[in-house]
Order: C-alpha cells, then sequence, then structure tokens
C-alpha cells in the first residue's frame, strides 16, 4: 500500500507511565502515521486510554502521574521543559468515551474552543466555522433549527458528534479518539465511523476501540496493547489477518478479553 | 406513674409486634412466600392497632384533664364559691390545686379550700387508675382484634404504609402549621400597630423615633415611625457585608476546590469553617472594640470624620462572618461540577483560568448564587454585631463612616426591657418582623427564579 510511505506524526520511542508506584505502561514504541487512523486495541486496563493521554499530555490532571521516555509530535518533544500544554492540546484535540458536552448551547460548545483561541475575528466568521464542524460531525442537519438549545439536551450519539464538532472546531492535528462510540447505537457508530473515514483527509487520527470489527473497518495501522505492553502494531489487514503474535491472535478470535 | 403507663404500653406494643409476626408465620406453616405481606408487616399490624388506640387516648385525657378537675371540683364546691367573681374564682381553684399537690397558696387556707384540694387530690387518683385501666383494655382488645385480623390474604404492608404515609403527613403539617402560625401573629400584631400608625407614614416616612411616641401627646404623631432609615441602614450594611464576602469568599472556594493540592485543602476547608463556629457575640466585639477604633484612625488620619460606631465597622465584621457560608457551599458546588467537563475543556487547549472561567463556574452558577442568597439573608438578619458596632441612631445617610442603624436592632431595642404589649412602639417591632419577613421571602423568591432560569444542566 502507498500509506505506509507516510512520515509518522507522533513517535514515542520506551514510554513508560506511573500511576504513583503503579506502571501502567512498559516501554512502548509506536509511530503514528499523519492523516492515517491508526486503532488501538486491547483488553480492559491495559492501557490504551493511559497511552492516548500521555499524546496530548491530559495525564498531567492526574496526581501522581508521570510519563518518561520519549514523546514527539512533529519532532518535537511533547514534554520537552518549554512545550506550552494549552497549545499542544490545541494541536492535538480529543474526544472522550463519555460524551461530555458542556452545559451550555449547542453553538457555544462548538465556539467554545475557536474563542479561547482567537482563531475568528468576527461573529460571522464564527457563525461559518461552528456550521462546518457541525457539518463535518454529520450533525448539522440534525441541529440546524436549535443550535441556541442547551447541548446536554441531544440524544447520546448525537453529544458525542457535538464534541467531535467541537474538537475539530479548533483545526487540530491530532484527534485522539477514546472509544467513542461505546455509548451508541449502532446508526450513530456507524455515523461516527464513517465521519472518522472522511476526517482522514484533514487530521491525523487515533481511535481506542473494544469493536474488533470498527477497528478493522476504520483504521489503516492497528496497535495491540495487554498489560501495559504493546504486543503487536502493523497495517489493519495484516494485524487481523495474519497477525505476528499469538496473544494478538486470541484477543483478535475472542479467545480472551 | 405516667411514664409506667407508657413503659408498658410500648412493651404491649412490642409483644404485640411479635405476636402478630409470629401468627402470621405460623398460619402459612412458616413459608413466607404464601403470604400477601410479610410477617414483619403482620406484626406492626398488630402493633400499631395495639399502640396507637390506647397512646391516643392517655395523650387526650392528658390534655383533657386539668379542664374536666376544675369543672368537678367547682360544681362540687359550695354555693359561696360559685358566687364569686370569675377571677377570684380562678384563684380559688388555683389555691386548692396548690394545696393539694404541694405549692404556695395566696392564704391561710379556708375549710372549703382543704376540701376542694383533697378533692383534687382523690380525683386525680381516681383519673390515674382509670386512665391505667381503660388504656391498658384498650391496648388488649386493639392486639386481640389486630391479631384476628392476621391471615395470608390480609393486606397488611397497605395498611401498615398508608399508617406511615399519615404519620409522614402529620410532620410535615406540623412543620408548616407552625411557620403559618408565627406568619399570622406578625400579621395580627402588625395590624394592631397598623391601626395607631397609617402604612403610608410607617413605609414611607423618614423619620424614625419611636421612644419619644411613648408620651401620650405623641402617640403615633407624624413622622416618629417612619422605616426608611431603618431599612436603609439594613441596607447599607448588607452592602457592605456582601461586598466583603462574595469576592473573599468565591476567590477562597475556587482556590480550594481548583488550586490547593489535597493536602492544603484538608487543612483549610476545616479552618475557614471554623469560622462559622465563632458566635456572632465575639464577633461583634471584635467589630466594636477593634475593628472601630482602627477605622476611626484610619479616617482621621486621611482627614475623614469617622463616627466611633460606623457602619463600615458592622458591615466589614458581619462580612468576614459571612465568608465561610459563601466559600463552604460554592466549593460543594464548584467541586460537584464533573471532572469531565474540566477534562473536556482542558482538552481543547483551555488554559486553567479559562476553563474556570468558562466552564466550570458557569455549570455552578445556580449553586453560587444560591450561596450568595443564603448569605444575604444572613446579613439582613444578623443582630448582635449591628447592636454592638453600629450604633442606635436611626440615620437616613450613603455614608458607610456615620452610625446607621437596621431592622433587627430596632426590633431588639424596641422589646428590650418591661413593655406594654400595646403602645405603639413595641407593636411597630411586630410591622419591622413582618416586612423583614416579607424582604426575605421576596428574595428567596427571586432566587429560585434566577437560579431556574441560569441553571446550566450537566447531568
Ligand atoms: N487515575 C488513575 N490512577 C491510578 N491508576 C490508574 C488510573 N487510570 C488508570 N489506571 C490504571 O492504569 C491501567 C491502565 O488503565 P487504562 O485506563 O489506560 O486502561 P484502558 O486500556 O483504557 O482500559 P478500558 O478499555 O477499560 O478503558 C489500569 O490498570 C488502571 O487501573
Ligand atoms: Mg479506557
Amino acid at each position: 500500500m502507498a500509506l505506509a510511505s507516510t512520515l509518522p506524526k507522533i513517535v514515542a520511542r520506551d514510554v513508560d507511565c506511573f500511576y504513583g508506584d503503579k506502571q501502567a505502561l512498559f516501554c512502548v514504541n509506536l509511530d503514528i502515521s499523519e492523516k492515517q487512523v491508526t486503532a488501538l486495541i486491547g483488553p480492559s486496563g491495559c492501557g490504551k486510554s493511559t497511552f492516548l493521554r500521555c499524546l496530548n499530555r491530559m495525564n498531567d490532571v492526574i496526581d501522581g502521574c508521570r510519563v518518561t521516555g520519549k514523546l514527539e509530535l512533529d519532532a518535537e518533544d511533547i514534554y520537552g521543559p518549554d512545550v506550552d500544554v494549552v497549545k499542544l492540546r490545541a494541536r492535538v484535540g480529543m474526544v472522550f468515551q463519555k460524551p461530555n458536552p458542556f452545559p451550555k448551547s449547542i453553538y457555544e460548545n462548538v465556539a467554545y474552543g475557536p474563542r479561547i483561541h482567537g482563531l475568528v475575528s468576527n461573529r460571522g466568521e464564527l457563525d461559518e466555522l461552528v456550521e462546518w464542524s457541525l457539518e463535518k460531525a454529520g450533525l448539522l442537519g440534525e441541529v440546524k433549527d436549535r443550535l441556541q438549545e442547551p447541548g446536554t439536551g441531544l440524544s447520546g450519539g448525537q453529544q458525542q458528534r457535538l464534541c467531535i464538532a467541537r474538537a475539530i472546531a479548533v483545526s487540530p492535528e491530532v484527534i485522539l479518539m477514546d472509544e467513542p462510540c461505546s455509548a451508541l447505537d449502532p446508526i450513530a457508530t456507524a455515523k461516527i465511523e464513517e465521519l472518522t473515514d472522511e476526517l482522514r483527509e484533514n487530521f491525523t487520527n487515533v481511535i481506542v476501540t473494544h469493536n474488533m470489527q470498527q477497528a478493522a473497518r476504520v483504521s489503516q495501522r492497528t496497535a495491540f496493547f495487554h498489560l501495559g505492553i504493546l504486543v503487536e502494531e502493523g497495517e489493519t489487514g495484516k494485524i487481523f489477518t495474519n497477525p505476528g503474535n499469538e496473544r494478538t491472535q486470541d484477543y483478535i478470535t475472542g479467545r480472551f478479553g | 406513674m405516667n411514664l409506667l403507663l407508657l413503659a408498658v404500653l410500648l412493651a404491649l406494643a412490642g409483644a404485640a409486634y411479635l405476636l402478630g409476626r409470629r401468627r402470621a408465620t405460623k398460619l402459612v406453616g412458616g413459608d413466607p412466600r404464601a403470604l400477601h405481606s410479610r410477617p414483619t408487616y403482620h406484626g406492626y399490624y398488630v402493633a400499631l392497632w395495639c399502640g396507637l388506640p390506647a397512646l391516643a387516648l392517655v395523650l387526650v385525657w392528658w390534655l383533657a384533664q386539668p379542664q374536666v378537675l376544675d369543672r368537678v371540683v367547682l360544681a362540687e364546691a359550695p354555693a359561696s364559691v360559685q358566687q364569686l367573681p370569675p377571677e377570684r374564682v380562678d384563684l380559688f381553684l388555683r389555691d386548692a390545686r396548690s394545696l393539694a399537690y404541694g405549692g404556695v397558696t395566696s392564704g391561710t387556707p379556708t375549710p372549703e379550700l382543704e376540701r376542694a384540694a383533697e378533692r383534687f387530690r382523690s380525683l386525680q387518683t381516681a383519673g390515674r387508675v382509670g386512665l391505667s385501666a381503660a388504656a391498658l383494655s384498650l391496648a388488649v382488645a386493639g392486639l386481640t382484634w389486630g391479631r384476628r385480623r392476621v391471615s395470608p390474604e390480609f393486606r397488611a404492608r397497605n395498611a401498615v404504609e398508608r399508617s406511615l404515609d399519615v404519620f409522614l403527613v402529620s410532620c410535615s403539617t406540623v412543620a408548616i402549621l407552625t411557620t403559618i402560625g408565627i406568619v399570622l401573629s406578625l400579621i395580627f400584631e402588625a395590624a394592631r400597630f397598623f391601626a395607631l400608625v397609617s402604612p403610608t407614614e410607617f413605609l414611607f416616612g423618614t423619620q424614625w423615633s419611636p421612644q419619644t411616641a411613648l408620651r401620650a401627646d405623641q402617640v403615633g404623631s407624624s413622622g416618629a415611625f417612619g422605616a426608611i432609615p431603618v431599612f436603609a441602614g439594613t441596607l447599607v450594611i448588607t452592602i457592605i457585608a456582601m461586598a466583603v464576602a462574595v469576592p473573599v469568599g468565591l476567590m477562597a472556594a475556587i482556590y480550594l476546590s481548583e488550586y490547593a493540592r489535597s493536602s492544603a485543602r484538608a487543612v483549610l476547608k476545616p479552618v475557614l469553617e471554623v469560622l462559622a463556629g465563632v458566635p456572632t457575640v465575639v464577633y461583634g466585639f471584635f467589630a466594636a472594640l477593634t475593628v472601630g477604633p482602627v477605622i476611626r484612625g484610619i479616617g482621621n488620619t486621611v482627614g475623614l470624620d469617622v463616627a466611633s460606631e460606623s457602619a463600615l465597622g458592622a458591615g466589614l465584621v458581619m462580612g468576614i462572618m459571612i465568608i465561610p457560608f459563601v466559600s463552604s457551599l460554592s466549593d460543594d458546588v464548584i467541586s460537584a461540577v464533573p471532572q469531565a467537563m474540566r477534562d473536556g475543556a482542558l482538552g481543547l487547549g483551555s488554559t486553567k483560568s479559562e476553563m474556570i472561567k468558562r466552564v466550570v463556574l458557569p455549570a455552578a452558577l445556580h449553586g453560587i448564587v444560591g450561596a450568595v442568597l443564603l448569605a444575604v439573608s444572613r446579613a439582613i438578619g444578623e443582630t448582635m454585631i449591628v447592636v454592638m458596632a453600629a450604633g442606635l441612631a436611626a440615620n437616613l445617610t450613603a455614608n458607610p463612616l456615620e452610625a446607621v442603624t437596621t431592622v433587627t436592632v430596632q426590633i431588639v431595642t424596641l422589646l428590650v426591657g418591661d413593655q406594654e404589649f400595646d403602645s405603639a412602639k413595641t407593636l411597630a417591632a411586630f410591622a419591622l418582623g413582618l416586612v423583614l419577613f416579607f424582604v426575605t421571602l421576596v428574595l428567596n423568591v427571586i432566587a429560585l427564579r434566577v437560579v431556574r432560569r441560569y441553571r446550566e444542566q450537566y447531568e
């Protein structure tokens, strides 16, 4: 495949992560290619979310969490001493496992990011950007007439797409999605999968999922974690048809996890 | 004796519970699934039948006994006593009772009095015996009746739950009735006041000098009961107090919930709450003896004329007193904002302060408004600090450096000491109380509206 030639957007080398004394990640080495979807799979508690949170330093928020090793975004150290976390998170956006729209109107939810980052200079531009983001997230049609209603009044699937719209409104380079479909019905899931595929044009995408079919459908590369160790990583097609490791094989065929 | 009766009744009810439960179990041969209601409910049912009627009887008798005894004794007293004027009859009965139960009589006992006392004593003993017998037989009858009704199909649970319902409703009714009673008494007393002084004069007059109204030629004379200066004083002091308490309390809450490390929080929060436990009298003399002179000293050095008792001093100290209310309640609501909200904001690249200003505080706003309004009510109702530090003079002024007086202080000064409760002066206290009650009520209603309107729900 031609995709293999793209440059790595994010590089992780020998990454360890600790919660207090408990080690959650062991020496993870992973390249995440630009403008591709990388799926992280593995049994519960294996460190997928932890790894994801390392990439935009959301782990900083957790008391006692420590990350060592090298993590680079476009060859710049993510944990470097003069990195501005706020800027980093604007470049590496995140969609959480549980939809968490702000208790504001739909419009304000999407406008939040552009406002704080000063991405627009007037109301007209902001309106346009909000519409564009909602459109991209596949939500515009459903909410066009009620942009001023609270975002928390939407259904779970709509809320999750609202969170995606909110994330892409700041035009990040990378979007991290932590089990974005875990609370959604098949239709909403299909919509988000479709969306993930489209987003590939503009964004680098890392998605955590427990759904093997989903990983196979949406991703180009897949990484399998087990007990905090990155067991295997490679092209999605290869991982699912011809895994190199027995544990990977067991997991994707449903023999454990 | 009475306590003993109660104890026996309770014991009987306990026994009734056990009996009912056992009978229910036995009727179905030990298989509780064959019963409509669980055995315990049958137990409660029998216990209720055993205990409630008997207790009700005891209660009624206790309430009625004094009147009944008085009537009987009076009816048996010689005609000479019965023909006395009512207040002398009362005195006679009172003396007879004291003589009977051991107390002080108003003179040397006459033979009639001795006889009446003797009658009181015998009647009381008879009443006691009769009551015990009646209550106990009622309890036993109830027990038997209740126990007879126990059967597998009997819906004991529904019956028990219904009586529980009635009990709970009557509890809340008591609370509501008490409140209504207080309000009604305020209204009636205030109405008596407004019969002496016109409401417009009271509400819009600018002169407050109730003391002079004691002189006969000035009762209700114009201007003496204008409450505006008093309410203005309350307003000034409340504003000063809130100007201190709201910013400081809110900032403290934000620090505690967002910035403080958990070890610091564990120390600071209780310490701050200790402030709330300091008696207001202590704040009062702090205001009068420390803060007042300091303000006066500062005023003098910059050439301002400061009264030794000033609204500023009282307001500042009251503000300090209220800080913990605001901070503690706000801290609770701010901490209750889900971590997911914070993560969402941070994940979009917000700085911490943006996250607090734009996401956390709006989400907690309803609780913060509630905290502030609670603090306002507290400030309006606070008395001690103001009595000690703000003075008694009803000045109509917006200058915080002068002495002012508040509604609560005036109520205290109007009612302290020996007073006739029918002069305009004392009745004015009820009018002030009524207006105060009304103001806080309106404040609370507005608060509820505001909160509901601007509430951001994050569930
Ligand atoms: N805040 C925390 N404090 C302490 N330990 C944590 C914390 N968060 C995660 N862990 C631990 O780190 C390990 C990895 O957790 P992580 O959340 O990354 O798992 P996961 O792969 O995302 O699982 P799931 O699929 O259930 O979401 C787990 O053993 C977990 O107990
Ligand atoms: Mg997870």
